[in-house]
């Protein structure tokens, strides 16, 4: 065959790649990079056509400027090691734990800003800053219901924190679909190993929601609240409700009554307690917020601040995964826990602060710089990449307002093969896991999003700029016999109860015509109604 | 059950079998034009336009406008293409409640449609009847016997009596019936039932009581009406000792005793008025259910702070 093999031409591999180390296969990908390698190429490419085509025909997509696309995912997983992984959530829970107790405190008393730890300032003119919550209690004390921590691995393939999500983080169903439709794909790669599961997302979720009722709800009615089919995560929204069972409702099926939120039902109005909300904070509400929306429900927030309903995640939970407030979760972390952080952040200078400012407006051309409140990568300007005027412009934004931006260095995100036009080439990834904390405890479910930075090169991996996802694989530890691992369907289960066969199928019972059996065996082999 | 998501069943259930029946009746009516040669291309056409309630359009009708208006043309909103994109619009609205199968036998459905239209004419239609064949179907075996299953009937029950009084009225308008009815029984997939019942003895007041009338006959009006009462009978949950709270079972309860209990020869007499009477029943019927189930919308919208 005249087809190059799939890997050849990879690398050379600039800074950390996680299935090549100096040429050679990593020990934990050998059998990942061995199924492949015996698949070869047109058969990788048959499997990989029929995973984006199964992605079409379900719908699993995300909207890019109101228009539906398929999600895409390579078909070479990510793999993690138990003690690598076992790592990684005590850094995500830890952290989790450190920025709840900082919302607690910003939203009350307010002994961080006593004790200098973070200069008020920087907290109450952050745009994400809601007075209107300021001393309303969650019902079990959580806010961070659900928390997207972005990862990234450096040059040394140490596991970094890029950023916080604790709003309305996305992209958890891209986690399970991913899955279903890679074990599928690549069964055989699948039984291989023995991988942490993550089915039980939904299940953890409506836990912790239902945890956090109002108090005297025994029995409450969750909802998940989307702003609508337009929204580019809707395919989440949908997946979410259907998997925990609850109600999907848009902003014009709740109605406020008497400080009580209801939804309207073919019964009439009926109550809602728990409302794991999928909008932003500015559309939640037009009697607080922005009054020209018309995606949230008027009075949701005093219905909240009686007492009677619970948002999740809470309102102004914007401060915390501000990029700037990023700056000190090491500090909260040592301040609310007495700890040191397990993650490292990456380096950042404080545009705010002049000596910082001083050094990174002489280095402007070396460094990443980004607007504080920017997400989805918008805004975003990599030095080393950009033009002498686009630089001009930007050390200009700084100057005008530089409490808004921070500067990190360039970090080469580590690299995973994955199947491109040419073959399978090096590329960026990077790594959100997702934590549900129901009060008790923090529940972070294993593996997460890998996004991969399709273009050769590009170090943005968000899915609006034309990024990828992988399925991520945590390997169980061998010591955890709680966990089994998830089994990939095989022929043997499939094929393991044997059908029940029609009245005389056989054809032994007796008589039968020689053309009746005939008729009934042609049928059998047509896949007629026997099958 | 959320207003929103039944009225999206509903509209799910009416939506695939308006694609499904219009299929049926444009099958009918280009076997009609091309098996009658001694036809009137454009006051056939005309009489099928009007039964499908299009009003506005410019030229003279023929076969390919017809094609397009009823089949292809996705702006035409009485059209197949139409049909499809919104049952799937409806289906995305409410996908969190339908089954991963049915949701995705939708998506696929609308996603082959562009092929479809590419197709001859009677393997579009043939195409149509199958795939909404196969969404029942999986609607039937996977979704749960609640509300939502309720609405999905409801709303399919009464878009299938709408529709069958349509396609009688094209049987009907045929200038040469001897064609015209079997072909509608055939496009019904009666045809077969139908010799059996009456054991080959073909007449066109047969069959049109057939479709009319058989209570065995899953696509008859009569069973299609006692069908969309039986699932407004599920919904109504106080069960009542005497008459009917609910005016959408009013409506259709008597539309289907006025053909029970009338004799045949009254209502074949001027079969295309009766058949119009059935349709106004039958857009009735679905606005009360829509005043009665989905109307807790309360028609209020928010703008610049000021509840209107």
């Amino acid at each position: 065959m005249d087809t190059p093999e799939l890997f050849d031409g990879y690398g050379p591999v600039v800074g950390f790649d996680e299935m090549f180390q100096d040429g050679a296969v990593r020990s934990n990908y050998g059998q990942v990079h061995e199924s492949f390698d015996t698949m070869g190429a047109d058969e990788v490419r048959l499997r990989a056509d029929s995973l984006a085509s199964s992605y079409l025909e379900q719908g699993v997509t995300f909207g890019v400027e109101g228009e539906e696309r398929p999600f895409p995912l390579d078909i070479v997983p990510r793999l993690i090691e138990a003690a690598d992984w076992e790592h990684v959530e005590r850094g995500v829970r830890q952290r989790v734990l450190a920025l709840e107790a900082f919302l607690a405190d910003a939203y009350g008393p307010g002994e961080l800003f006593a004790d200098g730890v973070v200069p008020r300032a920087t907290v109450m003119t952050s745009p994400h800053y809601h007075r209107v919550v300021a001393g309303l209690e969650p019902a079990n004390g959580v806010r961070v219901h659900v928390a997207g921590v972005d990862l990234i691995r450096d040059g040394n393939g140490d596991f970094r924190v890029l950023e916080d999500n604790v709003r309305v983080p996305s992209g958890v169903s891209y986690v399970m679909t991913n899955r279903r439709a890679l074990s599928a794909a690549l069964p055989e790669v699948f039984a291989d190993h023995r991988i942490r599961p993550v089915s039980q997302y939904s299940q953890q979720l409506l836990a912790a929601l239902r945890k956090a009722a109002p108090a005297g709800v025994h029995d409450p009615t969750v909802v998940v609240l989307t702003p609508g089919v337009y929204n580019s995560a809707y395919f989440e929204h949908t997946l979410l409700a259907r998997t925990m069972g609850v109600e999907l409702v848009e902003g014009r099926d709740l109605v406020c009554r008497s400080g009580r939120v209801m939804m309207r039902t073919t019964n009439g109005l009926e109550p809602v307690d728990v409302i794991y909300r999928r909008i932003d904070d500015e559309f939640l509400d037009p009697v607080q917020f922005r009054a020209d929306s018309a995606l949230g429900v008027p009075g949701i927030i005093n219905a909240a601040r009686a007492g009677h309903v619970t948002i999740a995640n809470a309102v102004g939970n914007g401060v915390a995964d501000d990029k700037l407030l990023y700056t000190y979760v090491p500090d909260l972390i040592r301040y609310y826990l007495s700890e040191e952080p397990i993650l490292r952040n990456v380096d950042t200078w404080r545009m705010g602060e002049a000596d910082q400012r001083e050094e990174v407006l002489d280095r402007l051309d070396e460094l990443v710089l980004k607007p504080v409140d920017g997400s989805g990568g918008k805004g975003i300007v990599i030095g080393p990449a950009a033009s002498k005027d686009e630089l001009d412009e930007l050390r200009g934004k700084i100057l005008l307002d530089p409490r808004a931006w921070i500067a990190q260095p360039v970090i080469s995100l580590s690299t995973v093969p994955t199947l491109v036009e040419d073959g399978i080439r090096p590329r960026h990834v990077d790594l959100r896991p997702f934590a549900v904390h129901d009060g008790d405890d923090v529940f972070v479910l294993p593996g997460g999003l890998t996004r991969v930075a399709l273009p050769e090169g590009e170090l943005i991996v968000n899915s609006s700029r034309g990024g990828g996802s992988k399925d991520t694989w945590v390997m169980a530890s061998p010591t955890d016999p709680d966990d089994e691992g998830e089994v990939a369907p095989t022929a043997s289960m499939v094929a393991g109860t044997p059908q029940s066969a029609g009245p005389a199928i056989d054809g032994e019972s007796g008589g039968l015509h020689v053309q009746e059996q005939e008729q009934q065996q042609q049928q059998q082999h047509d896949g007629g109604p026997t099958c | 059950m959320l207003s929103r998501i039944a009225q999206s069943l509903f509209w799910i259930g009416r939506y695939l079998e308006r694609a499904d029946d219009t299929a049926r009746i444009l099958d009918v009516q280009m076997q009609v034009l091309i098996e009658d040669p001694g036809m009137d291309e454009r006051t056939s056409c005309e009489q099928l336009l009007s039964v499908m309630g299009v009003e506005s359009y410019t030229g003279n009708p023929n076969r390919w406008m017809i094609l397009d208006l009823l089949a292809h043309n996705a702006d035409s909103p009485v059209s197949i293409a139409a049909a499809i994109g919104a049952s799937r619009e409806s289906a995305r609205r409410a996908r969190e409640t339908l089954s991963t199968d049915i949701w995705a036998a939708i998506n696929t459905t609308w996603r082959g449609l562009p092929a479809a239209r590419a197709m001859r004419s009677p393997d579009m239609f043939a195409w149509v009847r199958n795939r909404t064949a196969m969404i029942s179907g999986i609607a039937d075996s996977t979704m749960s016997r609640d509300e939502g299953w309720q609405f999905y009937m409801l709303g399919r029950s009464i878009e299938r009596v709408d529709m069958t009084a349509r396609l009688m009225s094209t049987a009907a308008l045929a200038s040469g019936p001897q064609v015209a009815w079997p072909t509608t029984l055939r496009a019904c997939g009666a045809y077969e039932s139908f010799i059996r019942a009456y054991r080959g003895i073909e007449a066109d007041r047969q069959a049109a009581e057939f479709l009319l009338l058989d209570r065995w006959f899953p696509r008859s009006i009569v069973s299609s009406l006692a069908q969309a009462e039986k699932a407004l009978t599920k919904l109504e949950r106080s069960g009542q000792r005497s008459g009917f709270s609910d005016e959408a079972q009013r409506l259709l309860g008597r539309a289907r005793t006025e053909l029970e209990y009338r004799p045949l020869a009254d209502i074949v007499f001027d079969l295309p008025v009766e058949m119009e009477r059935l349709q106004r029943s039958c857009a009735a019927a679905s606005d009360a259910v829509t005043a009665r189930y989905f109307a807790e919308y309360e028609e209020h919208t928010w703008r610049g702070g000021v509840l209107l």
